[in-house]
């Protein structure tokens, strides 16, 4: 009895534990955080800040990885493909006579053969980028409401110009999908969270939103060039909106030329000036006493690494093969990219005597781009450096990692918007400022005076632009204004595959919207041609 | 506690134990005898003989026969076997006695271990079959899955490589998920353990039985775990009887059996030196000839020893069973290596008139592996033959490297031998498990136990990598440090309190038993994952430290886990032995889910029909066995990936993500995608089967169809950008379905007093089928791609698609020209749009095998033995990617120097790699010869002492159409796997 007594007590005393035991499936992860924990004070909030503007330069929280598809915020495509600068710049300059890649990873041949489609990992992989940036953007602005600030104790005027900038992120990542995808899905603070299906903008509508939105937060950004390096300041804001404006034609069939002069004149006249040399704008160093950058994507070698960036550039560019390049370059190679002849043929010299912008390694190296497989045909450029001004290298012993940030928009660009913008018809500029400030950048691209101009022409803007700006993102854009992207106009090697080149379907200006969300965004209508 | 001390203290208990069995020997008469089963006269092996209120007792050899000393005539003997009715005689004058045992009703009273309890095999009404040791493959074993591989239909196992203690994957009826675990359960002596680790550390020679819960009506009482079947392992235990020792020595040794066909050295030469696009690396050839294959690869011997003591001390109240066990074993490739050490007790005393049953288990082991360097494989089969292995310098240890600019090339293959031997790493294993069950007898209340089960499991994994900086293959970059020093430590807890009651009741009134069970468990699992500083060769730090929120630990993930809360029951209501029900139910708490879908329940119903006990069925001289069962079960899937997958939190990036704004870098802190409402799969199942024997059980066999639902499929989909913090998140979308049969069938051709041979044949198909894979359907979704392709940037093979097998190949058709010889880069334009582009892909064959069977025999003629296992499978496919990768011309150089090709070009004059064309899937169906196996049963070579001495041969041959080396991979993709040997092995057992 007494057994019995006790083995049933036991049961009792068993049932007993185990509805207490209940408790015991509310678990939560070690060393992790709820939003309550993140938003607790104001370093929480400049922490997620740094995730926000962060998203543009780096692929993941974690260490980068190259290979790995599920690892980066853009799931499904290779993370080591899915920096923003270099899903954005593979965009920009890779589909036309600026660069081509030797390998056939990723989609990059149909990229560079203008023959993608909307499957195309890197049309996937920049939508993707653009889209997650603009949802980390939301999260923050839906943390950062009056309200929730005064619960928590924050100092709402700490916040208001964090908040400004984060929706200048969000519009300059529209402006993106606006300029490549024309009619992307469309998601604000105010849309529910889970598994909403966002409606789609038309690409009218978004270009009022972004110009609306980059106004709207003027007010409230600081002043330019009084922000911390890498923060989004009011000219920040001006430059997106005068490349938008000089673009207008384009995106929404309007000349908004006029415009594109009042805000590029804002920046011109905010205080900025150029570096006297060329080519310390693409050196490891080049954070230091940077007067012309507007706004960067900050890298560095060891503490933000990413396969992006300029880590993408000088990889792709060096090869094993040229050894003094990998040590002029400072980083490792991978030996794929090349620039077709045309863009080193724009130079008065292709080895930078007198235009010192005319960065190219030459030896052993053929001009032209007879073959885009073999790594001879083409030149690499060895404008951006992972050296530093006084001879040095970069952080990342290993040289993998490139230090080198990214400017977004510099002076020069706003020179150059200026200046076409005047020939394009704008009012309230001059051609005669406008030649100044072009002669602004020959001079220093020269060295001297030899190279000054006393007039111009739009052609001879699309090509300046070209030798100040090329590998730095602007060329399918440029192309496009001039009507010489898709058409049969003007030709480059390897254009529509051909070695030759070929014309191309015009409603290529446009990057279908990935094939993925139109399947899982019944909301979503593909552009005309795919 | 160090394994050393362990091991002795463990030798001394046992050593105490063989003294009591000594002390409580005495001397009288011996008497002999001989075992027969009553059916046809074989002899029994294995019997207990005991003599009756002693502790004293031995067993019958292979011949039935047995010997043991009386104190006087009065002597009862009890004798007793599995499957046979006890016997008593009183001893008497007679000194030898032919002893003849009747089968205990054919069988009819075996038990078969099942969840929570034991059931009697007539009663079984689910899919459940049970392999015990006597049935088990012979030879080299090193992972106990291997023990029942080819032998149980439905079960599939896939040993992962040719390694050294390398484990399996095992896909009970193809498994139901498609990224949530696809891994039975494993239970052992009725603890679930962490699938982690499930086998690896079990020594096989501890193992008594093994059972297959395949269907959910057996399997549902394990609930939200069972959707893969369950694996119960039960242990050896104490033994009744005098005390007896086996000790069991097996060597063996192991060879390649093939090598990937790549050029020879001067084949190579010629190729390089007859293409022009080659010209740049002719100058870099060497002059040697080397097979890089034969270099890397050599004979490896291994030894396996055990020694176990069992049987019944002090007074025999308490049975025991002690053993150890090491292994040690070279894998084919130079410098692998595993070591085995193992311990195991078990104490299965009686208290209280047999009322408390007590079973004590201990298994402790620890495994070291040297981690060779597999990278090597792919070297070897790609390194440039040319070349010498080493050089006269010291440089990279000596070995022969490509160099460029004085230091080791980029984008070069390294010596493969470098990669072996330029390197120092291990990993070191340690596990414990244990557990203690008390089943208590409720002494006035008739039929009813209360049985409390308390287990507990620890285990670690230690590794140490070190690798100096002259190895090429972690030389320095310019200005920077070389090699590395690195470590990993994980630890994993695993906790059980399982109670439940038991209850059977013989209704005679109305001609019924009823067995009752209900309980209540909850296990624990718990992860510590140390995140270490990674270090250089010269001991100086590689990169920033760890983030660690609390600074007193080196521990960066922490210390996460799950809970598993359960209540089950079970009834089995069985009227007139001929129509059984059983019902089982279980409600399982999950840690993993949010509060409103953390309770899940699973049940289950079946019924059997026992034909055979019908009258008309009774007296047949055709049919001695006949039954029917049909079975429906729900079961379900919590094994998801991510412990916490419905929580909202914030990471923090690591230290090589941080952003700088101003002069600060930031730890970023960011919202993760998660799915509020994610819960478990489920999986519904019908079974039914109908079990035969005929001719007096000289032939069975079993034909079982079941089709099998899984709804609410764990899968990571894409999502519409803008809603949740990634394009992907893991969710319930999909279902898959399956339908098969199992054919299972056994012959008894010959069986008399000296010979008996058992022939048995299983085969199933499975035909598993995704049915829904997305949120909202879309017709031009074509699927989930899986699977990289070995060599390729991101670019997969596999396709998760909606109406077909789970990853089946997803290529373009390759088109041939009139020879039959593939046209490089052509490929059929299947949607006819004119352009070759990822619409023409198409889903072409399935990588797992729709069909896989095994076939067994085993032959004894008096004392020689004779067995072997086959297995094979029809109608997979794989993808050969060392063809795809090796056998084109471009690939003869590799950067900037030459690298070797496949003799596969041959056939197709490819210039350059052609990663999706399906010319490189090619049919995997096989069979092959697993194991012969030879015994001999010495018998008695001393007093007391038994020999017995085996031989056995392993993976015989294989027979396919594959053109690789081996198609039998477990994701049908074949890319420098480490070949399976070919094993020779000569083992002697002696019991005394």
């Amino acid at each position: 009895m007494k057994y019995f007594i006790t083995r049933i007590s036991a049961i009792f005393m068993a049932a007993m534990v185990l509805t207490a035991c209940h408790k015991k499936l509310d678990q939560f992860p070690a060393n992790t955080l709820t939003s309550e924990d993140a938003y607790k004070n104001l370093d929480g909030y400049k922490r997620v800040l740094a995730r926000v503007y962060g998203s543009m330069v780096l692929t993941s929280q974690n260490a980068p990885a190259t290979g790995c598809f599920g690892c980066g915020d853009v799931k499904g495509v290779d993370e080591g493909f899915s920096d923003f600068f270099r899903n954005y710049w593979t965009v920009q300059d890779m589909s036309t006579d600026m660069a081509k890649w030797k390998y056939a990873d990723d989609g990059l041949y149909d990229m560079q053969f203008n023959r993608w489609n909307a499957g195309n990992p890197l049309v996937e992989g920049l939508y993707g980028r653009c889209m997650l940036v603009i949802t980390f953007a939301n999260e923050f602005l839906r943390e950062s409401t009056p309200e929730k600030l005064s619960a928590r104790g924050i100092n709402a005027e700490t916040i208001k110009p964090m908040r400004a900038e984060v929706r200048f992120i969000r519009a300059y990542m529209y402006w993106v999908l606006m300029d490549i995808y024309g009619n992307p899905g469309f998601v604000t603070e105010t849309d529910p969270f889970g598994t909403f299906t966002p409606p789609q903008i038309t690409r009218a509508e978004l270009f009022t939103y972004i110009e609306n939105e980059l106004k709207g937060i003027d007010a409230d950004l600081l002043a330019p060039r009084t922000n911390e390096y890498g923060r989004a300041d009011k000219a920040a804001a001006w430059a997106i909106l005068a490349r938008m404006y000089l673009n207008a034609q384009v995106y929404i069939n309007q000349p908004k030329f006029t415009e594109a002069i009042t805000y590029s004149k804002k920046v011109i006249d905010a205080g900025y000036s150029l570096m006297s040399n060329y080519q310390w704008l693409f050196m490891a160093d080049n954070h230091i006493g940077n007067t012309e950058a507007i706004w960067t994507l900050n890298y560095d070698g060891v503490k933000s690494q990413s396969y992006g960036g300029a880590t993408f550039i000088i990889n792709g560019t060096g090869s094993g093969e040229r050894q003094p390049l990998v040590q002029l370059n400072g980083l490792g190679g991978w030996g794929a990219m090349r620039a077709t002849e045309k863009i080193p043929q724009l130079f008065p010299d292709v080895t930078g005597t007198a235009d010192k912008r005319s960065l190219w390694y030459t030896d052993q190296q053929s001009l032209n781009m007879d073959d885009y497989f073999e790594y001879q045909f083409g030149l690499p450029t060895t404008k951006f450096r992972n050296r530093t001004r006084s001879g040095g290298y970069g952080n990342d012993p290993n040289r993998t990692f490139s230090d080198i940030d990214i400017a977004v928009s510099r002076l020069a660009e706003m020179y150059l918007t200026y200046a076409e913008a005047v020939k394009r018809g704008g009012a309230g500029g001059s051609e005669a400022q406008a030649v100044i400030y072009l002669n602004l950048l020959r001079q220093r691209a020269y060295g001297n005076a030899s190279g000054n101009i006393t007039t111009y022409d739009l052609d001879f803007i699309l090509d300046e632009r070209a030798r100040e700006l090329y590998w730095e993102g602007f060329r399918r854009i440029d192309l496009i204004r001039y009507n010489r992207y898709s058409e049969g106009t003007y030709l480059w090697p390897w254009k529509g595959g051909l070695r030759n080149g070929t014309a191309f379907d015009a409603t290529k200006k446009l990057l279908p919207i990935p094939s993925k969300q139109l399947a899982v965004n019944p909301n979503l209508k593909q552009n005309l041609g795919y | 506690m160090t394994l050393h001390r362990l091991l002795a203290r463990a030798g001394a208990l046992a050593l105490l134990l063989m003294v009591f069995a000594m002390n409580v020997f005495a001397q009288g008469k011996t008497v002999t005898g001989k075992v027969t089963d009553s059916k046809d006269g074989t002899p029994v092996a294995n019997a207990s003989v005991t003599i009756k209120g002693t502790n004293r007792g031995t067993t019958t050899d292979a011949g039935g026969n047995f010997r043991i000393a009386v104190d006087n005539n009065n002597a009862v003997l009890v004798i007793s076997s599995v499957g046979f009715t006890e016997y008593e005689l009183t001893v008497g004058a007679q000194t030898d006695f032919s002893i003849s045992l009747a089968a205990a009703q054919g069988t009819l009273n075996e038990v078969v271990v099942v969840g929570y309890g034991t059931q009697r095999k007539r009663d079984l009404t689910g899919a459940v079959a049970t392999v015990s040791s006597k049935d088990f493959v012979k030879g080299a074993i090193q992972t106990p899955e291997q023990l029942i591989s080819g032998k149980v239909a439905g079960v599939q196992i896939t040993s992962n490589n040719g390694a050294a203690g390398a484990g399996s994957r095992i896909r009970i009826r193809g498994g139901a998920s498609l990224n949530a675990s696809n891994d039975p359960l494993v239970v052992i002596d009725g603890l679930p353990v962490d699938n982690g680790n499930a086998l690896s550390l079990i020594n096989p020679n501890d193992i008594e039985s093994f059972t297959l819960l395949k269907d959910p009506s057996a399997a549902a009482i394990y609930g939200s775990r069972a959707s893969n079947g369950v694996i119960i392992i039960t242990t050896k235990k104490g033994r009744k009887g005098k005390v007896k020792f086996n000790f069991g020595a097996q060597g063996f040794l192991q060879t390649a059996v093939k090598n990937v066909d790549v050029l020879t050295a001067s084949e190579f030469e010629s190729v390089i030196k007859s293409r022009p696009e080659l010209s740049s690396v002719a100058n870099l050839l060497g002059k040697s000839s080397t097979d890089w294959q034969n270099e890397i690869y050599r004979p490896a011997f291994g030894q396996d020893y055990n020694l176990s003591a069992s049987g019944t001390v002090i007074d025999g109240k308490l049975p025991f069973r002690i053993s150890g066990g090491f292994l040690n074993q070279d894998g084919i490739l130079k410098t692998d290596n595993f070591k085995r050490y193992s311990g195991g007790l078990n104490l299965s005393p009686k208290f209280f008139k047999d009322n408390l049953k007590v079973d004590l288990n201990l298994k402790i082991a620890r495994t070291v592996n040297a981690d060779a360097d597999f990278g090597a494989i792919g070297s070897a089969v790609s390194f440039d033959p040319t070349q010498a292995t080493t050089t006269n310098s010291n440089r990279f240890d000596g070995y022969y490297e490509w160099l460029q600019g004085g230091r080791p090339a980029a984008n070069a293959n390294r010596n493969p031998l470098g990669l072996l031997y330029s390197r120092d790493h291990s990993r070191e294993l340690t596990r414990f498990i244990g557990n203690i069950q008390l089943d208590y007898s409720i002494p006035f209340v008739k039929g009813l136990r209360a049985n409390l089960n308390l287990g507990n499991e620890y285990s670690n994994e230690r590794g140490s990598f070190v690798k100096s900086d002259s190895a090429a293959s972690a030389y320095p970059a310019i200005g920077g440090k070389g090699g590395y020093r690195n470590r990993s430590y994980l630890e994993r807890r695993n906790k059980l309190f399982d109670f439940y009651l038991n209850y059977v009741k013989d209704v005679k009134s109305i001609n019924s038993r009823i067995d009752l069970t209900a309980g209540t468990g909850y296990q624990d699992y718990r992860y510590f994952n140390f995140n270490y500083q990674s270090w250089y060769y010269d001991g100086s730090p590689n990169g920033p430290y760890p983030i660690r929120l609390s600074d007193n630990s080196d521990d960066a993930n922490g210390d996460n886990g799950y809970t598993i809360i359960s209540y089950y029951s079970r009834l089995t209501y069985n009227l007139a032995s001929k129509y059984i029900l059983t019902l089982n139910g279980r409600a399982d708490g999950s840690s993993r889910f949010a509060k409103e879908n953390r309770w899940g329940f699973f049940p289950s119903a079946a019924v059997a029909w026992r034909v055979s006990e019908e009258n008309f069925l009774k007296n047949s001289k055709v049919i001695s066995d006949l039954k029917f069962r049909v079975g429906y079960g729900v079961t379900g899937q919590q094994d998801i990936p991510g412990l916490y997958p419905y929580l909202a939190v914030y990471n923090q990036s690591n230290n090589n993500g941080l952003y700088q704004l101003g002069n600060t870098y930031y730890n970023r802190l960011g919202p993760v995608e998660y799915d509020p409402n994610i819960k478990w799969e489920t999986t519904e199942n019908i079974n039914a089967a109908v079990e035969y024997g005929l001719f007096n059980d000289r032939v069975t066999g079993i034909l079982e169809v079941f089709s099998r639902k899984t709804k609410d499929l764990v899968s990571v989909v894409p999502i519409a950008l803008g809603a949740n913090f990634a394009n992907s998140l893991l969710t319930n979308v999909g279902n898959i379905e399956s339908k098969g049969f199992e054919v299972t069938m056994n012959f008894i051709p010959v069986k008399n007093q000296n010979t008996q041979w058992d022939i048995g044949f299983n085969v199933t198909y499975a035909n598993p089928k995704i049915t829904k894979l997305l949120i909202n359907e879309d017709p031009n979704f074509a699927g989930n791609n899986v699977t990289v392709i070995g060599g390729s940037i991101g670019t997969t093979a596999q396709i998760d698609a909606v109406g077909y097998r789970p990853r089946s190949f997803y290529m373009y058709q390759q088109v041939y020209d009139q020879n039959n010889k593939p046209i490089e880069g052509l490929y059929e334009d299947q949607n006819r749009d004119g352009i070759i582009n990822e619409k023409d892909l198409r889903v072409f064959k399935p990588s797992d095998a729709p069909v896989y069977l095994g076939i067994n025999s085993s032959v004894t003629y008096k004392r020689f033995n004779a067995g072997f296992v086959m297995r094979g499978s029809i109608g997979n496919y794989v993808y050969n990617n060392v063809f795809m990768q090796y056998g084109v011309i471009n690939q003869a150089k590799l950067g900037a120097v030459p690298q070797n090709i496949h003799n596969s070009y041959l056939q197709t004059g490819f210039l350059n790699k052609q990663e999706l064309s399906d010319y490189y899937i090619q049919n995997g169906s096989f069979l092959r010869l697993d194991n012969i196996n030879f015994g001999y049963d010495a018998g008695a070579i001393a007093k007391n002492v038994n020999l017995r001495i085996t031989a056995n041969v392993q993976n015989v041959f294989l027979i396919t159409k594959y053109k690789g080396l081996d198609p039998e991979l477990t994701n049908g993709m074949d890319n420098n796997i480490y070949p399976r040997p070919r094993t020779f092995v000569l083992g002697v057992n002696l019991d005394f």
